[in-house]
């Protein structure tokens, strides 16, 4: 059946069985391939987007939860937790394959959005559920430092 | 077994494959394409690496994939270097399979591995960038009517002494209406800007990689491309019988279903009409020829072999001997268990076709074989099929395939349903981690003898399968029963020990096995490492001092053992405040590692690594950040399989099938990791494989001396036979 | 270490056979363990002990891994039949739902999600820490649950009606596909559970 939600601010309308994952219908349907498949069962933190704000991992969601939400890919974040998080990364040369990176990073400003100023503790609490097979873990946490330390300016 | 010798196993295995498939030729359709122009429209092609634009831009085509390791940033840094390009304007993008033009220059076909890249590179990249440095200065020379040695060229910018001064892109035109010139100079290394100079370069893919730009094989979408998933047999070596596609069918997105070699393919319009299509698939699978004993059985087998004569592959003394009159002998038995690659994309491909021509895209480790592969499948002339390389989400070995397994279903696949029916295949994690192609299961048990406060004695005796045993290459790789790749690293050790013996049993089992990031030393290192600091602890000896006293031929090796030791502050393994620290030192592929490990027992009783010392040497240090970033993603990567990672088989079948039970490093077991390069002046060797040997035993090491016995098998925590 | 390794060979068990989504269609809901009726503790004559009897009962229920995983002494709940720890690391946080950037709902949806066998409810939480039950004795988890200065201020006709109406705890028997239900019904408990307030709720002594 037709699902309607919104996207970085348009609005779609998908013809696709109910129990399609959000992530195959932002990569297939709607062609926004910034978001990854990774596992399929919420371990890995690929597909994460937000949902009216707050982070969501969009595979284990299937279509008919979002009917009428807000969705935001990282194709779309903006503001200064998003500058910030993206420079960051960029100045750290944090990507290796690269493949995680787009959860990582939504994550990240997700974080940033809620702490301003966030321990090692609350990097580990928010950042575990993104696995990077490559281990750029140490320099994901020094980004976010980093990041966060811009903010204060 | 040195790299040199890995890399000559290597180089045979390729080189004999293209020499059974692949037809020499250099294809029309790639050399086209190789001469396409990359980033802004290039004016100046000196060679097949180099493109200069009007734009300014200087695209280097990069002939090794991209999968994180940095050959985009390391092969333009050459290329920027001895053109004295300036950074901003250089850009990378993969080179097409074309074997003459892009073939490793240690492998003698195009392929990425061995952590050969920088290493095959060198001199190749430098003299391409060299050459277009030669030609844009001899435009400039021709066009300002002055003496070409009069022009300097500093941060892209040719400059005359008059004054007068141009950019690159000014001159492409005239430069490539130049000969080329037959011969450069190089560098000399005191005058490099760029190549090991901190700072001095940034990877060219992070900003995009932290904005979802880059585009990976899973990305790719065509007009009326289908997605395809295989279901295959649920225990290797099992063969479809029948299936009904009935259910497949009817579910929405569905377009067919068809069978191949490997199992039965469903093909819609998006991935999860694929997935559900699969699910409701009914296959009834020929297991008589499948491999159906477990983990369980084989480590049984395993354990009974090693107990008997092997084939000996490193000899000297008389071990046995000594080891019969001591009176301290040490045994101990080390069990490694099958792993997965798991990289974040899993294995996937493109491939769309016509009849007559086809073009491939996927992140190709191997392009010459899997080139030919693709069209053999097809039957169609090497010269109309192209293969483009993609990025790819991490390989740790998985996409160096030996069987050319990935390539060969996906052809299968497009010619099942026919021309023009694009196609995109992709395995999920279900079928990545139950899909075999493991590093093989291993058992390793050695005896040593500690004699005058010396080890005196040493055997190992090795049991594991041959990933080349069963493939073609057997014959060629596989000599007296000896796979190098099976005992690098224990069949000569860097330690002087008077009595010494190593033997190997090749055990015939019918699951996939393949080289996983480091091949042999992901066990080798191990139980050598292990086994060495037992025996300096029997013998009342320092970790860091007793290595070091018996290295006199391993300087190399010494001098990173000596520098770790130094950035740790090291002060011997005891628990201080309940963290001890355990030490290891590998060379593995040209390089030499050395690491020190800072260790507690967390409260859940899983060990917790604080934090990791390294030092590297790789002979010349291209690009120190990429090294820093190869040598701790080499530890996590090393840490979070030593602890957690391991596929078990029950009755053949993997037990593990996603990350809720393949446990993988999370960023709060990821240590703090300092890095100290060799500033060094010997040819450059590769990081990408090299940091992970030394972590597991290290970590194991730091273990005992915690009142913890080093693990006998691994993974550390949740070992389940 | 070895405990662990036994409760992560457990929990390595359950992934057993196919994918999730194979789990998804081909499995039935299974049932939980046996749950005694209500009805079938009416021939203890004393009526302390008949209602710690009962207590007895529902303590089946209260420290099956459907409930207890989240109401764990830690601020980390399990997860799976076999009780491991939770992964990825997820914590209590200041409202039970979790830390900022990794929340509940970031991976928990308002139902169970079948195809990834990722549960769900409109309300997914861990129990306040007040209400924490692993480790303790039957007895204690009794006084626990009847303390009002612990269990949210609820007399002991609020928590029969929390533990019949509350969409988290009924989630117990509808846990969706690779878990076991908790013991019995939900009707069942809640008769238990209102047999034991109907006969004093004593708690078992230990």
């Amino acid at each position: 059946m037709a699902h309607t939600f919104k996207v970085n601010g348009t609005t779609h309308s998908v013809d696709i069985d109910d129990d399609t994952p959000l992530l195959w219908a932002l990569r297939d349907n709607l062609g926004l391939t910034g978001t990854k498949f990774g596992c399929g069962v919420a371990q890995c933190g690929a597909c994460t987007v937000y949902l009216d704000g707050k982070p969501l991992r969009s595979c284990v969601t299937p279509v008919s939860a979002v009917a009428g939400a807000e969705i935001t890919t990282i194709e779309a974040i903006s503001g200064r937790e998003a500058e910030a998080v993206q420079a960051a990364w960029t100045a750290g040369d944090v990507p290796q394959c690269g493949y995680c990176q787009s959860g990582q990073v939504m994550s990240a400003v997700a974080l940033l959005k809620e702490n301003k100023k966030p321990t090692d503790q609350d990097i580990d609490l928010a950042m575990n559920g993104n696995i990077c097979r490559c281990a750029t873990y140490a320099r994901i946490r020094a980004a976010i430092h980093s990041a966060a330390r811009s903010l204060e300016v | 077994m040195t790299a040199h010798d890995i890399a000559l196993s290597r180089r045979a295995l390729l080189a004999g494959a293209g020499a059974l498939v692949i037809g020499l030729h250099l294809p029309e359709v790639a050399r086209a394409q190789s001469a396409r122009p990359a980033g802004g429209a290039a004016v100046l092609a000196p060679n097949a690496f180099v493109r200069v634009a009007a734009d300014d831009t200087v695209t280097v085509l990069i002939k090794h994939i991209e999968f994180g390791q940095g050959p985009f940033t390391g092969l333009t840094t050459l290329v920027a270097e001895e053109m004295d390009a300036d950074w901003g304007q250089m850009r990378a993008e993969h080179a097409p399979a074309d074997v003459k033009l892009y073939a490793n220059l240690l492998f003698g076909v195009q392929g990425t591995g061995g952590s050969s890249a920088i290493a095959n590179s060198f001199e190749q990249m430098r003299k391409a960038g060299a050459t277009a440095r030669a030609m844009l200065v001899q435009a400039a020379a021709e066009a300002w009517k002055v003496p070409a040695g009069e022009i300097t060229v500093e941060a892209g910018v040719l400059k005359h002494p008059t004054g007068k001064q141009g950019r690159f892109g000014e001159f492409a035109g005239a430069a490539s209406k130049l000969p080329v010139p037959e011969t450069v100079s190089l560098k000399q290394p005191a005058n490099f800007r760029l190549i090991g100079r901190e700072g001095a370069v940034k990877r060219l893919d992070s900003a995009d990689k932290a904005r979802g730009k880059a585009q990976f094989t899973i990305d790719i979408h065509t007009p009326g491309m289908l997605t395809v998933v295989v279901a295959r047999p649920p225990r290797f070596g099992g063969k479809m019988a029948s299936f009904d596609a009935a259910e497949t069918l009817k579910v929405k997105g569905v377009v067919d279903v068809k069978p191949i070699g490997s199992g039965v393919a469903v093909y819609a319009t998006g991935m999860w009409p694929a997935i559900k299509g699969r699910e409701a698939l009914k296959v009834s699978w020929d297991e008589s020829a499948a491999e159906k004993r477990g983990s369980r059985e084989l480590i049984a087998e395993y354990r009974a072999l090693a107990r008997t004569p092997g084939t000996v592959v490193g000899k000297h003394g008389d071990a046995e001997a000594v080891l019969a009159k001591a009176d301290t002998v040490v045994e101990a038995e080390f069990v490694f268990p099958y792993l997965a690659h798991a990289p974040m994309e899993p294995l996937d491909g493109y491939l769309e076709w016509d009849g007559t021509q086809a073009l491939a895209r996927f992140g190709s480790q191997f392009q010459t074989t899997e080139h030919a592969t693709i069209a053999a499948v097809l039957g169609l002339p090497q010269d109309k099929v192209r293969l483009e390389t993609m990025l790819a989400g991490g390989s740790f070995g998985r996409r160096a395939q030996v069987s050319q397994h990935l390539a060969a279903e996906l052809a299968m696949v497009a010619k099942a349903i026919g021309p023009n029916r694009p196609v995109k295949l992709v395995w999920t994690r279900e079928d990545d981690l139950t899909g075999g192609y493991y590093r093989p299961l291993f058992l390793h048990k050695l005896r040593g003898a500690v004699k005058d406060g010396k080890i005196a004695a040493w055997t190992d005796s090795i049991v594991g399968q041959s990933f080349f045993l069963g493939t073609p290459f057997e014959a060629m790789v596989v000599k007296n029963g000896i796979d190098s790749t099976m005992v690098e690293g224990a069949n000569e050790l860097p330690y002087d020990i008077a009595d010494f013996a190593c033997e190997v049993h090749t055990a015939k089992v019918g699951v996939p096995t393949l080289w996983w990031r480091s091949v042999g030393h992901t066990h080798t290192a191990y139980a050598v490492e292990c086994f060495v600091d037992e025996l300096l602890q029997a013998a009342g000896l320092d970790p860091v001092a007793g290595r070091l006293a018996m290295m006199g031929k391993e300087p190399r090796a010494m001098g990173v053992l000596k520098a770790v030791a130094e950035l740790a502050k090291w002060n011997g393994p005891n628990s201080v405040e309940g963290r001890a620290r355990g030490v290891a030192v590998v060379e593995s592929f040209g390089s030499f590692v050395a690491q020190i490990a800072e260790v507690s027992l967390g409260s859940d009783g899983e060990p917790k690594v604080h934090k990791v010392w390294c030092a590297v040497d790789c002979g010349v240090a291209v690009n120190p950040d990429v090294i820093r970033a190869q040598m701790e993603g080499g530890i996590g990567f090393g840490i979070g399989h030593a602890l957690y990672g391991e596929i078990t088989l029950d009755a053949g079948k993997p037990v593990q099938t996603n990350f809720d039970s393949y446990r993988s490093l999370r960023i709060h077991e990821m240590p703090a990791v300092e890095v100290t390069i060799i500033a060094s002046t010997e040819k450059p060797t590769g990081v990408g494989e090299p940091g992970v040997p030394p972590i597991g035993p290290a970590v194991a090491n730091a273990l005992a001396r915690l009142g913890q016995v080093r693990p006998r098998q691994l993974p550390m925590v949740g070992g389940t036979v | 270490m070895r405990p662990l390794l036994l409760a992560s060979a457990a929990a390595l068990a359950l992934g057993l056979g196919g994918t999730a989504l194979t789990f998804a269609q081909s499995a039935p809901q299974r049932r939980g363990p046996p749950l005694q009726d209500a009805a079938s503790f009416s021939s203890i004559p004393n009526q302390q002990a008949r209602s710690a009897a009962l207590f007895g009962e529902i303590g089946k229920v209260l420290t099956h891994p459907r409930c207890m995983n989240c109401h764990p002494a830690t601020e980390r709940p399990r997860q799976t039949d076999a009780r491991r720890l939770h992964q990825p690391v997820v914590v209590r946080g200041k409202d039970g739902h979790g830390a900022p950037g990794l929340e509940c709902a970031t991976c928990h949806g308002k139902q169970n999600y079948d195809p990834a066998r990722m549960p769900g409810d409109g309300h997914w939480a861990l129990a306040p820490a007040s209400m924490a039950w692993e480790g303790k004795t039957l007895g204690q988890i009794c006084l626990q649950l009847k303390d009002q200065s612990r269990n949210g201020g609820r007399d002991l006709a609020a928590i029969v009606k929390h533990v019949t109406t509350d969409t988290l705890v009924l989630w117990g028997w509808n846990p969706g596909p690779g878990r076991e239900p908790a013991p019995g019904t939900n009707a069942q408990f809640g008769a238990l559970m209102q047999a034991w307030a109907d006969s004093g709720a004593a708690c078992p002594a230990s």
